[in-house]
C-alpha cells in the first residue's frame, strides 16, 4: 500500500518538475545548436554564444537593464521604506486608508494603463516644462520606481509589523531620539526586509517589459524590450544562448542565498544549544 | 556608578507615613486613560516615595501595565498629571524621562551584544568611552554576568537575558525603574530565586522601582507597598501585611489569598469588641470597629487562621462550628479541608502537616466529624 503510494508520488513529483523544467532545459540545449534555424537541429556549437558576445546592441541592452534595475531598486527601496514606516509606525494619522490604498493600488493596476498613463504624463511634462526630453533611461527609471515602490512597501510594511514596537520603545526609553532610533534599531532590525525589497524591485524592474515599452524612445532598449523585438521577426539562436546565461546567472544568486540561509540556521542553532547549557 | 551603588538608603523604611515631611518622588493625579469610551485608567491618584519597592497588582486588563506605561511615556494621557521629581512629565517624551523600563519580553536587542546593549542607553547621554567601560564592568559584575559580555541575547539562557534587562535598565542610574512583569517568563523555580535577587538588587541601588504584575505571591514578596487593581482603579493600596490581614473590601480579600466570606449581621458594637450573627454561627472579634448595630456586613476568614481538630461532640459559643470532611487536597506541606457545616456552607481550611502519617493515613480523612474554631482577632469584618 504505501511502496504504491510512495510510487504514485514520485511519479507526481518527476511530472511536475518535467512541467517546470523541461522548456528550460530545451531552452538550454538549443543554446548549443549549430543550425541557424532553432527548430532544425544542427550538432552542438558554441557559436551562437561567439555571436551573442560580439553584438554590441545585446551588451548595451544588458547594461542599460542593469543600470536601470540597480537605481530603481535602490529608490524604490529608500521610498517604499518610508512610506511602509509612515503606515505602520506614524499612528493613526488624517487620511492613513486613503493613503494605504493608494499605496497598493499600482500591485493590482493593469501593466498596460499604468504603462499607458505615466506615457501620457510623460509627453505632457515635456510640453509644459521640456522635461524630461527624449524618453529613454530616465523615463523608464521613474516609472520602474512608481511600481516597484509599491511591492517594498508591502514588504516593509508586513515585516513592521511584525518584529512589534517594543525594541523600538526600548530604545527611546533608554533615551534614543526618535532619527536614533530609526538608524540603531529599526533600520538593522529591518535589513532582512531592505534585502528582499531591494532585490524584489530589482527583479522586477529586469523583467518589466509592457510598462518600459510605452515609456521608451528611439534607442532605449532593456533586454526584454530587445528580446522580445528580436523574437517577433523568429525565433533566433543567439537569444537562445542569452536566455541561457540568465539561467546561469539566476541560479547562481540562488545557490549563494541558500547557502548563507543554511549557514545562518546552522549558527541559530548551535546558539540555542549554548543557551540552553546555561540553564543547567 | 561608585556612591549610588553602593549607598545604603538613609530614608525611612516607612516614608508614605510621611512622618519626616518627604515629598513623593512620583505624583499621580486624576490619572485617566481611555480607549474609545472604556477607561483602561480611571481616576487615578498615588504617591511613591524614594527607595519604595512598589508593585501593581491586579489581572490582566485591569491596567495595570496601562499605567506603567504612562509613566514610561509610551501612552498618552486623557487627564490627570504625573509629576516626577517634582517635574511634570505631560510634555517629556520617553526618551528624556528620569525613568527607566525593564520590559516583559526583556526587548534586548537582537543584533548587539550583552556589552552593547547595556552600554546603549549611557552613549545617548554622550558619555565618555572610558566612563561607559567602567559602568558597564560595574553592573555586569552586580549582576553576575561579566563572563557573557561579548554574547547575543539570543546565546543566552532565559534567567541570563533577565538579569541583563535589569543590568540594561538600572546602568543609567534611573530616578525611577519600571518593571513590566519581570519574573513572568522565568520558570517556577528560578522566579523564587530572583524575586529575592531583585529585591536585593533594588536594596542595593536604592533606584524607587514600580514593579507591575499579576503573580501576588511575587508582589507580597517584593513590595514594600502594593496596589490592588480592578478595571482601572485602585481597590486598596498598602504594605503586603495591610493587604493581607487588613483588606478593605470582599474583592480585596478573595484577591490575595483565598478567604471564606460569609453574610452577617452586627448585633453587638462594643469599644474593645463586635459581635456578628452570620450564616454559620455567631462570630465575636475582640477589637472595635466602626461598624453599625443591625447594619448587613460581611466576615472574612482566611482558610489557614482556622484550627481544625476531629471530635463527635458538637461545638457550640461563638467562633467555633461543627461540620463533616467534605474533601481534602493534600499539597504536601499543608492540606486543605473542605468543611461542610450543617447549613449547607463549606468551609475552607488549610492546616500545616507537622507529623508524617506512619501507617500512611492522614489523621483527618474523609467524612470525619471535625470542629472549626478560630482566634477571636482572626475574623476579618467588610463593610463593602
Amino acid at each position: 500500500m504505501y511502496s504504491r503510494r510512495s510510487r504514485f508520488l514520485t511519479i507526481m513529483l518527476i511530472l511536475g518538475l518535467a512541467f517546470f523544467y523541461i522548456p528550460m532545459i530545451m531552452l538550454v540545449i538549443y543554446s548549443f545548436n549549430d543550425s541557424k534555424l532553432v527548430p532544425v537541429w544542427g550538432g552542438w556549437s558554441v557559436r551562437w554564444y561567439q555571436v551573442l558576445f560580439e553584438s554590441e546592441e545585446v551588451w548595451s541592452a544588458v547594461a542599460l537593464s542593469l543600470k536601470i534595475a540597480f537605481i530603481n531598486a535602490t529608490c524604490a527601496t529608500i521610498l517604499g521604506t518610508m512610506a511602509g514606516l509612515a503606515m505602520v509606525r506614524f499612528g493613526r494619522f488624517r487620511g492613513r486608508t486613503l493613503f494605504g490604498g493608494l499605496l497598493v493600488a499600482p500591485l493590482v493596476m493593469p501593466e498596460v494603463i499604468t504603462g499607458l498613463s505615466l506615457l501620457v504624463m510623460f509627453i505632457a511634462l515635456n510640453q509644459l516644462f521640456g522635461w524630461p526630453g527624449e524618453r529613454g533611461f530616465t523615463t523608464i527609471t521613474i516609472a520602474h520606481i512608481t511600481f516597484s515602490l509599491a511591492y517594498v512597501a508591502v514588504t516593509i510594511q508586513a515585516r513592521l509589523t511584525g518584529m512589534g514596537e517594543t525594541l523600538e520603545e526600548a530604545a527611546a526609553d533608554l533615551g534614543a531620539k526618535p532619527f536614533k532610533v530609526l538608524t540603531a534599531i529599526t533600520l538593522p532590525r529591518l535589513t532582512p526586509a531592505l534585502v528582499s525589497g531591494w532585490l524584489l524591485a530589482f527583479t522586477l524592474s529586469l523583467d518589466d517589459l509592457v510598462i518600459a515599452s510605452f515609456v521608451t524612445g528611439p534607442g532605449a532598449n532593456t533586454l526584454p524590450i530587445l528580446i522580445f523585438s528580436r523574437i517577433r521577426t523568429g525565433l533566433r539562436p543567439d537569444i537562445n544562448a542569452l536566455a541561457t546565461i540568465i539561467i546561469l546567472a539566476v541560479a547562481i544568486c540562488i545557490s549563494i542565498a541558500a547557502i548563507l540561509m543554511f549557514r545562518q540556521q546552522r549558527a541559530d542553532m548551535l546558539d540555542q544549544q549554548m543557551a540552553a547549557r546555561e540553564d543547567t | 556608578m561608585g556612591a549610588k551603588l553602593t549607598e545604603t538608603n538613609a530614608v525611612s523604611d516607612t516614608p508614605w507615613l510621611n512622618q519626616d515631611g518627604q515629598q513623593p518622588l512620583v505624583k499621580i493625579k486624576g490619572l485617566t486613560k481611555k480607549y474609545g469610551g472604556w477607561a483602561a485608567v480611571d481616576n487615578i491618584d498615588l504617591d511613591i516615595y524614594e527607595g519604595e519597592l512598589f508593585c501593581l497588582l491586579g489581572g490582566s486588563g485591569c491596567g495595570k501595565s496601562t499605567l506603567l506605561r504612562m509613566l514610561a511615556g509610551f501612552e498618552t494621557l486623557n487627564s490627570g498629571t504625573i509629576t516626577i521629581d517634582g517635574v511634570d512629565m505631560a510634555d517629556v517624551p520617553a526618551y528624556e524621562r528620569p525613568t527607566n523600563m525593564m520590559f516583559q519580553s526583556y526587548a534586548l536587542f537582537p543584533h548587539m551584544s550583552v556589552e552593547k546593549n547595556i552600554a546603549f542607553g549611557l552613549q545617548q547621554d554622550r558619555m565618555p568611552k572610558s566612563e561607559i567601560g567602567d559602568r558597564v564592568h560595574e553592573i555586569l559584575k552586580l549582576v553576575e554576568l561579566e563572563n557573557f559580555k561579548k554574547r547575543k541575547p539570543k546565546q543566552l539562557s532565559g534567567g541570563q537575558r533577565q538579569r541583563v534587562a535589569l543590568a540594561r535598565a538600572l546602568v543609567k542610574e534611573p530616578k525611577l525603574l519600571l518593571l513590566d512583569e519581570p519574573l513572568a517568563a522565568l520558570d517556577k523555580k528560578l522566579r523564587k530565586q530572583t524575586q529575592f535577587e531583585l529585591a536585593n538588587i533594588q536594596d542595593q541601588v536604592g533606584v524607587t522601582f514600580i514593579v507591575v504584575t499579576h503573580d501576588q505571591e511575587e508582589a507580597m514578596t517584593l513590595a514594600t507597598r502594593m496596589a490592588v487593581m480592578d478595571a482601572g482603579r485602585f481597590k486598596q493600596v498598602g504594605t503586603p501585611t495591610e493587604i493581607y490581614e487588613f483588606p478593605n473590601s470582599r474583592f480585596v480579600a478573595d484577591f490575595i489569598g483565598s478567604a471564606n466570606i460569609f453574610e452577617g449581621r452586627v448585633t453587638e458594637n462594643g469599644a474593645d469588641h463586635v459581635r456578628v450573627k452570620t450564616e454559620i454561627g455567631e462570630v465575636f472579634i475582640d477589637h472595635g470597629q466602626s461598624v453599625n448595630v443591625d447594619s448587613k456586613i460581611w466576615v472574612a476568614l482566611r482558610p489557614e487562621k482556622i484550627h481544625i481538630v476531629k471530635s463527635q461532640d458538637p461545638a457550640s459559643g461563638p467562633n467555633q462550628v461543627s461540620g463533616e470532611v467534605d474533601d481534602i487536597g493534600y499539597l504536601g506541606e499543608t492540606s486543605i479541608y473542605k468543611v461542610k457545616l450543617p447549613s449547607g456552607h463549606i468551609v475552607d481550611v488549610t492546616a500545616p502537616n507537622q507529623t508524617r502519617p506512619m501507617n500512611r493515613t492522614h489523621r483527618i480523612t474523609w467524612e470525619d466529624k471535625v470542629n472549626i474554631s478560630w482566634e477571636p482577632s482572626s475574623a476579618m469584618l467588610l463593610t463593602s
